[in-house]
């Protein structure tokens, strides 16, 4: 008896050995442990053993019984990771055919960059404002300390509404706007459209955008500008990018000062944006003309300022590398997709 | 400005100086340099050659053979030009040349004869502007040319030039002795300006003219001098080579000598044919109204009692710092010449050259204003140049009318306040040396505030801001350390009109629109072109009173023609389908007496074609709204809108405000617009979105009890409106229903002819209890009832 049923485990264990899928392995247990199955016999024929020995072989034929159904487990167990496996393996996709992309959509390249120059001045404590666009002769020129008759008026040229009212030339009359109402400290920018009757061409619109700023404190010095434009011009072109302040002239401001940077293109090596320089010229700045500080009621003894005008084109241009000021008001898709 | 530096050499030493360094360092000081120029610098082995032999062209008419002695051998060159005789000498491009324009000449053959270069015309070597007749045929040279050397010698090319952008504080720098001034500062090398010694014949200028100034307001300074036997030539090499180098045309030696002296000065001399002067006296006075006189552009100017001229007793001569009248213009003729020297009022000649339409050299000088002591000295040196020149003899004396010298004035500075101001650490000896440097004289040095003496070529110093920025700038901008802002925190950020219009920004583009910005000055053609009808307030505008054409001539009051025209762009590049927005201004004329100026308001303008229908650009709109806090809002049916399409378009109401229109361009409008699309565009009021916005969140908690759903399948009517059935199911389910969603819209097969089938699914959901399945039956069933009862609706199984 323990001879045959050693013999059964060990057919078993070769027959599980031998079954590849589930349906074999369930023919093996119907074999060996259905009710017709061989151990099955074994213990139904127990009752001729005698007392003595039943316990020993009954024992014995349970381990053996439950060590079949562990085998049978397992390689059911090995037999399911296999098929899943394989399953797996058979679910290929071409991960190289395109994604689907929603429609993309994008800001205009003018919103990037100003948004980029709001955001490192607003990071300094500047608040931003904005004014009319359609504004008075005195705000635009007068209160600048551009009187009329002033030759200055002839560099921008203008376009007029009727006497009194035109469309700006530039974001300064904000200047006066702002400080008439406003009482120091002031840190302030004002971006926003001006206008000038200048012939559409590739570095010319009669339409452009100007970001103005103003700073007016007790104790503001002329290398507090510097101080505050280096940072501008980092920040917005990196953090390599070198300045230099060239002595200039405006009515507002005095001193007056164009600042150029390293052209970011090029890193200074000379190419087409800087036209070989190097460097590249960005804005208009300068300390605020007393004048202009009398003309807003602020007393220019006890206080001092500065202010700059940057063109943001000129300024998206140069970041981008971009040749025609004309193709951020065509708005072609295939231009305003690249940002 | 053009400042040739062989002639600035003349007054500081600069010579051994780079003309790249010494235009980076003029730079710096202040005086800007647009470019450094050598002139000639494109033209490349050209020489001077003699004519040995010409012989006509066998096989062309127009057409000769030159043989060129050219220094080192003789070559052929063929040629077209008819005005070459043998003998003469002219300019020869050889083989492997180059020419202004990057012209290259190639050795070649011309009607089966080899030609091994080119003779050039003076056009071709780029002296078109300077030569007479330029272009009519080859280049002439004179006959003592030496043979075989380098055209650039001969010309006197090669030069450096220097070209200056002078800005309107400084017009003393717009002559070689105020650059040399700022050169000599600029370097630290000593400035010598020549003394002027005229040689006299002994007669007296009050002998031959007599001046009155009748308007002294507009004339501070009137001087002449009288030069007589004049010999009208050319100008000696020298002197064209510098003049053309400084951008001027040499005409003859008179009219040069004004121009030279205008350069080197800064002060426009003006010179009359003395004969041509009634009654030996010069009168400035203003002009009569309607008195006429033709200038020396041949033109008849009609002139006013706002404009000076220069008369004699019987005529106007000259509109004052303008122009010279063509008959008292100096000639080949002219025996007798005077030389006037003068300083007008700058706004007069503004106004005037203004009203006349044109401006001179002389003009815009006067207008940015001339140092009226510099006067006498351009007269003299005129007179010396004369003298020079053997172009006549000088009459003794001048007359000088000059009532109220201006005279130096004095500005008061402190070194301390300077170096506050600029936040620097200068020391008072270094500001001293920098003015004395710039000619401004410094008084009460041992005292806080000094004094400064500015000299009357500087107009543009009065403060000591102006001062503080001399010193800066010779200082050196750059050694300015930079600092940053003292002081107290500032609290500084976006509004919330500005973080709106981000929170928009992100919404429309994340829904797949790309952002424009198009012009806000546009045509009033546009009206008519998107049928705005004639009694519209849009058509009230504001209008420039001097556009650059009528495409640019208003300011809009709509932003729908400019996305038309974006759309129509892009559409023609061949774009199937795209979307945009723009968020801009628009200007409406205001009578406001106070402000004078227009309301600006903010508009959203959104367009889309190709791939998208009326619920796409609706879906955009909702999208925003609700991002925006916008929760309740209504569209309501618009067919009276010509831009529209009548059946398409719906308005916008928040709080029964209309807040803009959303619907199908007219397709009248579509095809003006050549766009062979359905066009869908809404414009929304943007200032009235950013106000009626909720930014403030406020969490709910989640729903604690489950929710039941009921679907529901309508027939009806197809002029039905969903907002109908809608309406009527939230009146009938009140707080119950969470929310209602249209997932079926049918018309077609199975349905009747007039009908459509329209489907929903309605979520119930109670916050205080699980609802019962009774319950929501009942609520359902009352829906279904009032929609069949009050829309004729059936209910589809």
């Amino acid at each position: 008896m323990r001879d045959q049923l050693l013999k059964i485990k060990k057919e078993a264990s070769e027959d599980i050995k031998k079954a590849s899928n589930a349906i074999e392995l369930d023919n093996v247990r119907v074999k060996y442990l259905g009710k017709k199955g061989s151990l099955t016999a074994i213990l139904r024929g127990m009752g001729s053993l005698d007392s003595e020995e039943r316990p020993v072989i009954g024992k014995l034929a349970n381990e053996i019984r439950s060590e079949i159904e562990e085998l049978i487990n397992e390689a059911l167990e090995s037999v399911k990771e296999r098929e899943r496996h394989e399953k797996l393996k058979s679910e290929i996709i071409d991960i190289s055919m395109p994604g689907r992309i929603k429609n993309r959509g994008a800001r205009h390249p003018l919103t990037i960059v100003l948004d980029e120059i709001k955001e490192i001045f607003t990071g300094m404590g500047f608040l931003v404002v904005e004014g009319p666009e359609v504004e008075l002769d005195y705000y635009n020129f007068e209160a600048m300390n551009i009187p009329k008759n002033h030759p200055a008026r002839d560099v921008q040229d203008t376009f007029y509404i009727n006497d009194e009212v035109l469309l700006r030339t530039q974001t300064s009359p904000m200047q006066a706007r702002y400080m008439e109402k406003n009482k120091p400290p002031i840190r302030i920018i004002v971006p926003g459209r001006v206008y000038r009757s200048d012939t559409p061409d590739a570095s010319h619109s009669p339409v452009f955008t100007q970001i103005e700023g103003l700073v007016v404190d007790d104790g503001i010095t002329m290398g507090n500008l510097k101080g505050t434009l280096d940072i501008f011009a980092r920040k917005l072109f990196g953090e390599d990018t070198k300045t230099k302040f060239r002595p200039h002239h405006f009515n507002f401001t005095e001193p007056s000062a164009e600042l150029d940077v390293s052209c970011s293109v090029c890193k200074g090596a000379g190419c087409s944006v800087c036209k070989g320089t190097g460097w590249v010229e960005i804005l208009g700045c300068g300390m605020v003309h007393p004048k202009v500080l009398e003309f807003c009621k602020i007393d220019h003894r006890k206080y001092s300022g500065f202010a700059f005008g940057v063109g943001l084109e000129r300024v998206a241009m140069i970041k981008y590398g971009i040749n025609d000021i004309r193709l951020f008001y065509e708005n072609d898709i295939r231009f305003l997709n690249q940002f | 400005m053009l400042v040739p530096l062989k002639w600035l050499n003349e007054y500081v030493k600069i010579d051994d100086i780079d003309p790249q360094e010494f235009a980076d360092r003029m730079t710096m000081s202040g005086s800007k340099v647009e470019e450094v120029i050598e002139t000639g610098k494109e033209i490349e082995n050209v020489v001077t050659g003699r004519i040995v032999k010409i012989e006509k062209h066998p096989n062309a008419e127009k057409l000769v053979v030159c043989q060129m002695d050219v220094g080192s051998e003789t070559i052929q060159i063929i040629t077209g030009a008819d005005n070459v005789r043998e003998g003469q000498i002219v300019p020869v491009a050889l083989h492997g040349s180059k020419l202004p324009g990057g012209v290259k000449i190639k050795r070649g053959k011309l009607r089966g004869l080899e030609s091994n270069g080119m003779l050039c015309s003076a056009a071709e070597l780029g002296l078109g502007e300077y030569v007479p007749n330029a272009a009519a045929g080859i280049y002439i040279l004179p006959e003592d040319t030496k043979v075989g050397v380098d055209i650039k010698d001969v010309l006197n090319l090669g030069n450096a030039v220097i070209d200056f952008e002078i800005t309107s504080n400084r017009p003393d720098c717009l002559s070689m002795i105020g650059m040399a001034r700022e050169a000599s500062v600029t370097f630290n090398r000593p400035l010598s300006i020549p003394e002027i010694h005229v040689k006299e014949n002994g007669q007296d200028v009050n002998d031959f003219i007599d001046v009155e100034i009748k308007a002294k307001d507009l004339c501070t300074r009137y001087g002449v001098r009288i030069v007589r036997n004049v010999k009208i030539e050319e100008s000696p090499d020298w002197m064209k080579e510098r003049l053309k180098d400084a951008g001027v045309r040499p005409i003859n030696n008179i009219v040069d000598i004004t121009n030279y002296v205008m350069l080197e000065y800064g002060q426009p001399l003006h010179a009359f044919d003395y004969d041509k002067i009634s009654g030996k006296k010069i009168i400035v006075r203003r002009a009569k109204d309607g008195e006429n006189l033709k200038t020396l552009d041949g033109k008849d100017r009609k002139l006013d009692n706002s404009m000076l001229v220069i008369a004699d007793p019987e005529k106007p001569l000259v509109v004052a710092g303008v122009m010279g009248g063509e008959d008292s213009e100096v000639t080949e003729k002219s025996s007798n010449i005077l030389f006037e020297t003068a300083n007008f009022n700058g706004t007069s000649v503004r106004l005037t050259s203004k009203k006349l339409g044109f401006r001179t050299e002389a003009s815009s000088r006067f207008e940015k204003g001339i140092d009226p002591n510099i006067a006498l000295d351009a007269l003299n040196r005129a007179a010396e140049l004369v003298v020079e020149l053997k172009a006549g003899e000088v009459v003794s004396g001048v007359v000088d009318n000059y009532d109220n010298e201006l005279r130096p004035w004095t500005v008061d500075i402190s070194p301390d306040r300077i170096n506050r101001f600029l936040g620097t650490d200068i020391p008072k000896d270094k500001m001293v040396s920098i003015l004395e440097s710039l000619k401004i004289d410094v008084v009460d040095k041992d005292k806080d505030v000094m004094k400064a003496v500015i000299p009357t070529f500087r107009a543009d110093i009065e403060l000591e801001e102006d001062i503080a920025e001399e010193i800066a700038r010779i200082y050196g901008y750059n050694n300015i350390e930079s600092t940053r802002i003292k002081g107290e925190a500032l609290e500084g950020g976006l509004n919330r009109e500005q973080k709106i219009e981000g929170i928009a920004r992100d919404i429309l583009t994340g829904s797949g629109l790309y952002e424009t910005i198009t012009y806000s000055i546009v045509s009033p053609d546009d009206f008519d072109k998107i049928n705005i009808p004639k009694n519209s307030a849009l058509r009230n505008t504001i209008t420039i009173l001097n556009p650059l054409g009528r495409d640019l001539s208003i300011m809009r009051t709509t932003l729908i023609p400019s996305m038309l025209e974006v759309i129509a762009r892009n559409y023609s590049k061949k774009i199937e389908s795209a979307g945009f927005f723009e968020l801009g201004r628009v200007y409406w004329p205001l009578d406001d007496k106070i402000s004078k100026l227009p309301e600006e308001k903010n508009m959203l303008v959104i367009g889309m074609y190709g791939d998208c229908d009326f619920y796409d650009i609706k879906g955009c709109i909702e999208l925003l709204l609700q991002s925006l806090g916008i929760r309740k809002y209504e569209f309501k049916r618009e067919s009276d809108n010509a831009t529209f399409h009548p059946g398409k378009t719906a308005k916008l109401e928040v709080k029964r405000k209309n807040i803009g229109i959303v619907g199908e361009i007219h397709p009248d409008i579509i095809e003006r617009f050549d766009i062979p699309k359905h066009v869908y565009i809404c414009e929304l009021d943007f200032d009235e979105i950013v106000s009626l916005s909720e930014l403030d969140k406020h969490f709910k908690p989640l729903p604690k009890y489950p929710s039941i759903e009921r679907d529901m399948a309508l027939l009806v009517d197809r002029n039905i409106m969903a907002s109908e059935i809608e309406d009527i199911i939230r009146e009938k389910g009140g707080n119950l229903i969470e929310s209602i969603k249209l997932f079926d819209v049918y018309e077609g097969k199975q349905i009747p002819e007039g009908k459509k089938s329209i489907a929903y699914s309605i979520i119930y959901r109670s916050d205080c209890r699980t609802l019962k399945d009774d319950e929501v039956n009942k609520v359902h069933d009352s829906i279904i009832k009032s929609v069949e009862s009050n829309l004729g609706a059936q209910l589809r199984l």
